[in-house]
């Protein structure tokens, strides 16, 4: 118990006495230490962007998107997880990131979804809370790629224009409104409005 | 018997080379293909798949009772036990908001002819009548004519 009292004392004077080192040497190693700590802690958000960290819980979820237009087209562009789930923004991305761990805490604590029958079970859940977060940022992660304002009716079939011109011209409606289930297999929709 | 036995053996040899012949030279069986006369034993690189069109004006019906065909591409609508994408337009509830075509009101009956709330469940599965149509020619000419109420 004393050796700890000590060395937290010794510590202490660490921090309060001056250094015997040169102010430029200080400096410089607080400098690397920032840009490593800084590097490090960004290489890690960005592992947890990747699709092989998502399918690490939602495997079965990974597997659907491959046969929508979000994962293979005629361009060539590919929108994985993160681009859709997690915001794009510094910040936002941050308090998704926390909110995960809530979630993190429901999938190995209590195993909520670690089995595809309680997947099922949630999904409608699930999926609700990311429709109302969607339309509560206006579907930004929608618009990350598909800006309303380089949108060309002309290019667009009669079916779209008549929607986009309109209710979503006006910001009555957002992208998430009416697309739901773009990625992924819906839930149960019979309550869901537009689809009951 | 000897005789026999040799006849049988001989018969027997006939037919074994005769098979062998034919296994050389199977081509392509004797049978000319639309899709191109392809040996049998080789496979014949696929087609290019067939696209169907984003929008096309209405296709016109050919037969009385025809399920209207589905003029517009389809690719990923759901339609499960959880969702049904066409209902979503061509729904009652939405079809005038969406400026989709109503079901008809076919779709409300049950086998026994009770006129029921909502869609069937028989006719749930749209596409079991109702079909796109891809952009694809026919293979064989063919001399069908619409009934004549349905002609122009």
């Amino acid at each position: 118990m004393k050796w700890i009292i000590n060395a937290l004392k010794g510590f202490w004077g660490i921090l309060r006495r001056p250094s015997k080192a040169a102010v430029g040497v200080v400096l410089f190693m607080g400098f690397a230490g920032g840009l490593m700590f800084w590097g490090a802690f960004n290489t890690g958000m960005e592992a947890t962007n990747t699709e092989e960290f998502c399918s690490g819980c939602h495997a079965p979820i990974v597997a659907e998107i491959q046969e929508t237009i979000h994962y293979a087209n005629r361009s060539g562009v590919r929108a994985i997880c993160s681009d859709c789930h997690v915001p794009h923004a510094w910040t936002d991305k941050i308090v998704r990131k926390v909110q995960a761990s809530k979630e993190l805490f429901a999938y190995f604590v209590t195993q909520t979804i670690n089995t595809p029958e309680k997947f099922k079970e949630r999904r409608a859940h699930l999926a609700e809370r990311e429709w109302a977060r969607m339309k509560s940022n206006d579907s930004l992660e929608c618009r990350n790629c598909h800006n309303f304002e380089f949108m060309d009716f002309s290019e667009q079939s009669p079916r779209s224009v008549r929607q986009h011109s309109t209710a979503l011209a006006s910001g009555e409606k957002t992208c998430v409104d009416c697309h739901k289930g773009i990625a992924h297999r819906l839930p149960d929709m019979h309550k869901v409005e537009g689809w009951n | 018997m000897k005789k026999s036995i040799l006849l049988t053996l001989s018969i027997t040899l006939t037919l074994i080379s005769g098979f062998a012949v034919s296994e050389e030279q199977r081509g392509i069986g004797g049978v000319e293909s639309l899709r191109g006369s392809a040996e049998l034993e080789a496979t014949r690189a696929a087609d290019p798949m067939k696209k169907v069109p984003r929008d096309q004006v209405d296709i016109e019906s050919s037969y009385v009772f025809q399920p209207p065909l589905i003029p517009h591409h389809i690719r990923n609508y759901e339609i499960s036990l959880n969702a049904n994408k066409c209902l979503s337009c061509h729904g009652w509830k939405n079809a005038k908001e969406m400026g989709a075509t109503k079901i008809s009101v076919t779709h409300f009956t049950n086998r026994n002819d009770e006129v029921l709330a909502d869609v069937s469940p028989r006719r749930y599965f749209c596409l079991q009548c109702h079909v796109t149509q891809a952009d694809a020619k026919p293979l064989v000419g063919n001399s069908f004519e619409r009934v004549q109420s349905l002609q122009k």
